[in-house]
């Protein structure tokens, strides 16, 4: 228990670093909507998506506190993702051989 | 040896437990809009020209305007917990409430934004939108779907947050027992993290 609490504590971030977050949020947002004027051909979907994934990962480590969370969060979060990566990988190489037949 | 002898003379509580089975309901809502996403990425490789077109008749300011809102709501969640983990009740208190206005702010343009779309008759199974080409139906259809189960997420965010106020004012949340207020805030910043992902692929195709 006196162990659960003092872990539980490492939880939690100053106001300050949780309102520079929200900063970097907001910051990636504006960049994301001006970049979408700007055509980048094929690249715009993956800017999109990258800028995307960096302001998740912010919210998942910082907002949701997984950077001072117990290893096994990060192992269970890892492997979760990894498994929808592969289930996008699968089905875009099974769609693209039917498409192509 | 000593977790024993700790159950025996304190009340039984498992915070990380608490926290973890949270997360793994988070892993089956990520199955749910995975699976969403997967057809949204199939459908916009099958119908490139129709997304983009369709897609332009979408209203990027309020969706932006929507993702600051959500954005910030996340924030002054993460900050009720950072008040309530130093004791600052009634500051906890107004920084729930605020989460709670400012999700309600988002429904609500999300609600001018459907009753545009209605009055141009763009609503699934409208005259109109089958009129269009079927790129475009499936976006439109992808769209009400895919932002309608979200919104419906957020009502619930909502309904949990006031629960959770009423939680903290009666102190039952309180400096040293919140895990109940953490797990509804690893919900709503899921909720956010969807909205991440919708705003740039629904609005912003170029």
């Amino acid at each position: 228990m006196e162990m659960n609490q003092e872990k539980h504590l490492d939880n939690s971030h100053s106001y300050g670093s949780y309102i520079l977050v929200w900063l970097a949020l907001m910051a990636l947002t504006a960049v994301t909507v001006a970049v979408a004027g700007i055509n980048l051909g094929g690249l715009t979907v993956a800017t999109a998506l990258i800028i995307a994934s960096v302001k998740a990962y912010l919210v998942l480590t910082i907002f949701m506190h997984l950077k001072s969370e117990d290893k096994t969060f990060k192992v269970f979060v890892f492997v979760a993702l990894i498994f929808l990566i592969v289930s996008f990988i699968l089905l875009f190489s099974d769609y693209s051989f039917i498409v192509r037949n | 040896m000593s977790t024993q002898e700790q159950t025996v003379t304190h009340i039984h509580r498992d915070d990380i437990g608490a926290r973890m089975g949270m997360w793994l309901f988070l892993f089956t809502e990520l199955l749910l809009f995975g699976g969403m996403f997967i057809l949204y990425s199939i459908y916009r490789y099958t119908y490139p020209d129709d997304f983009h077109l369709a897609a332009k008749d979408l209203n990027i300011i309020i969706g932006t305007f929507n993702t600051a809102i959500l954005l910030t709501s996340s924030l002054t969640m993460a900050l009720s917990i950072a008040a309530i983990q130093r004791g600052h009740k009634s500051l906890s208190v107004f920084l729930q409430f605020v989460t709670i206005l400012l999700a309600f702010g988002f429904m609500i343009n999300k609600y001018f934004e459907w009753t545009a779309k209605f009055s141009h008759g763009i609503y699934p199974g409208s005259d109109v939108l089958l009129a269009k080409p079927s790129g475009e139906i499936v976006f439109y259809g992808l769209y009400y779907v895919m932002t309608g189960l979200h919104g419906l997420h957020v009502i619930i965010g909502i309904v949990l947050i006031a629960i959770m106020m009423r939680f903290t004012s009666k102190g039952i949340i309180r400096s040293d027992s919140y895990v109940k207020l953490e797990t509804a805030g690893l919900y709503w910043h899921l909720v956010d993290i969807i909205w991440i992902f919708l705003f740039p692929l629904f609005y912003l195709i170029t």
